[in-house]
């Protein structure tokens, strides 16, 4: 009895720094998290949402329908896809659902490249592609584009479909045959990841300057019309390939490191692998 | 002192939050950082004689869309770091850990 108070007096220093620290920490993690969301508003709220999709009314209706068209089958496949995961296991869901989230903030996020003087965004088809398979990659692309076509005045409603093939389709089978091929070759996360991302991003390009060509060349030459296009592309999206690489390896690794299982189960990653 | 990796990064986005938004704000009212929408796609389709056309429910609007993109990052930025949450909180183990670390490693709460 003679004892406790000491020993409550010798404890509570520590208790009441514990407690400190505990709080700290958790001020720390909202701030950064606030920070973050912030940051992403602030860019998003700078370039008046001018970036990279084909505008409503840009692409004839005859060649809009034909890409609604083309990529019916996709989604389709991606519903699919996404019907029989949730039926054989629910604990994806989590990564989906943040990965619809990061592919919808990314592809309407202007990104400033001081180089060109232009803005443009980064896809993020490539990550989600790699983590949940091209099918289900494509089906959040296209969630994605059609909020951004309903209110942001981003894109269109009539060319959705050519953008769903771009972005969507494009994006997503790039960074996933990318990714699978490399890894076959034992090629590093890190390395597969980045290439996986760039290819992604600098596929969809290629494939909205080929859209494009085939919708607005009238009577100029394709190749003419198609250089033109990929070569205005080039000063922007060489950089913003690259950051999108940077961007897509990083979450890998990281995801690697905090969700290990998960990315075995999305055959990611190897149990070896994973254990080292 | 020693900092934490935290708190670097906590730093380093408080730094981007202020310079970096300001720098583009700044450009922006200069008239510079066209999006390649503008600059090529619509540009090029002008000159091959196709204009863009309003959207359909048309945001672009004064501040309108300045309110529906702060919105819309919002509401993503929400509910990405909701999953992000989840789905490290819900850590399972691995098929060939050893016994003792099996389960969630860690909790948020």
């Amino acid at each position: 009895m003679f004892f406790r108070p000491s020993l409550r007096y010798s404890i509570t220093p520590i208790l009441h720094f514990q407690e400190t620290r505990k709080n700290f920490m958790k001020i720390t993690k909202t701030l950064g998290w606030l920070s973050i969301l912030l940051l992403v508003e602030g860019q998003l709220t700078v370039s008046n949402a001018r970036a990279m999709h084909i505008s409503e009314g840009i692409l004839p209706f005859s060649w809009a329908v034909f890409w609604f068209l083309a990529a019916v089958p996709f989604l389709a496949y991606g519903l699919y896809r996404l019907k029989k995961l949730s039926r054989e296991d629910l604990s994806f869901k989590p990564l989906v659902g943040l990965l619809a989230a990061f592919v919808f903030i990314i592809s309407c996020l202007p990104v400033p490249v001081p180089t060109a003087g232009t803005c443009s965004h980064p896809c993020g088809t490539g990550l989600s592609a790699i983590l949940v398979g091209p099918g289900i990659s494509i089906l959040i692309a296209a969630a994605a584009l059609l909020i951004q076509a309903l209110f942001l005045a981003h894109g269109g409603l009539s060319t959705l479909g050519a953008n769903i093939l771009a972005m969507g389709v494009m994006g997503s089978l790039a960074g996933y045959i990318t990714f699978r091929i490399l890894r076959t070759f034992r090629v590093s996360l890190a390395v597969a990841g980045f290439l996986a991302g760039l290819l992604a991003d600098w596929a969809t390009y290629s494939m909205t300057a080929l859209i494009l060509t085939l919708g607005i060349r009238g009577d100029a030459s394709f190749s003419s019309i198609f250089t033109k296009i990929l070569i205005a592309f080039i000063p922007t999206q060489l950089p913003l390939g690259i950051l999108e690489g940077a961007m897509t390896a990083g979450m890998v690794i990281l995801l690697s490191k905090k969700r290990p299982d998960l990315l075995i189960k999305m055959r990611v990653l190897k149990s070896s692998e994973a254990l080292v | 002192m020693k900092t934490s990796g935290k708190g670097t990064m906590v730093w380093l986005v408080f730094f981007l939050l202020i310079l970096y938004p300001s720098y583009a704000l700044a450009a922006e009212k200069a008239g510079k950082w066209p999006g390649i929408d503008e600059s090529v796609v619509e540009k090029i389709a002008k000159e091959q004689g196709r204009e863009a056309r309003e959207p359909i429910i048309n945001t672009d609007q004064g501040d309108l869309l300045l309110f529906v993109f702060l919105l819309a990052g919002a509401v993503g930025g929400f509910v990405a770091g909701y999953y992000w949450r989840r789905l490290i909180s819900e850590k399972a183990p691995l098929p060939d850990q050893p016994e003792g670390l099996k389960g969630p490693r860690r909790e948020l709460h």
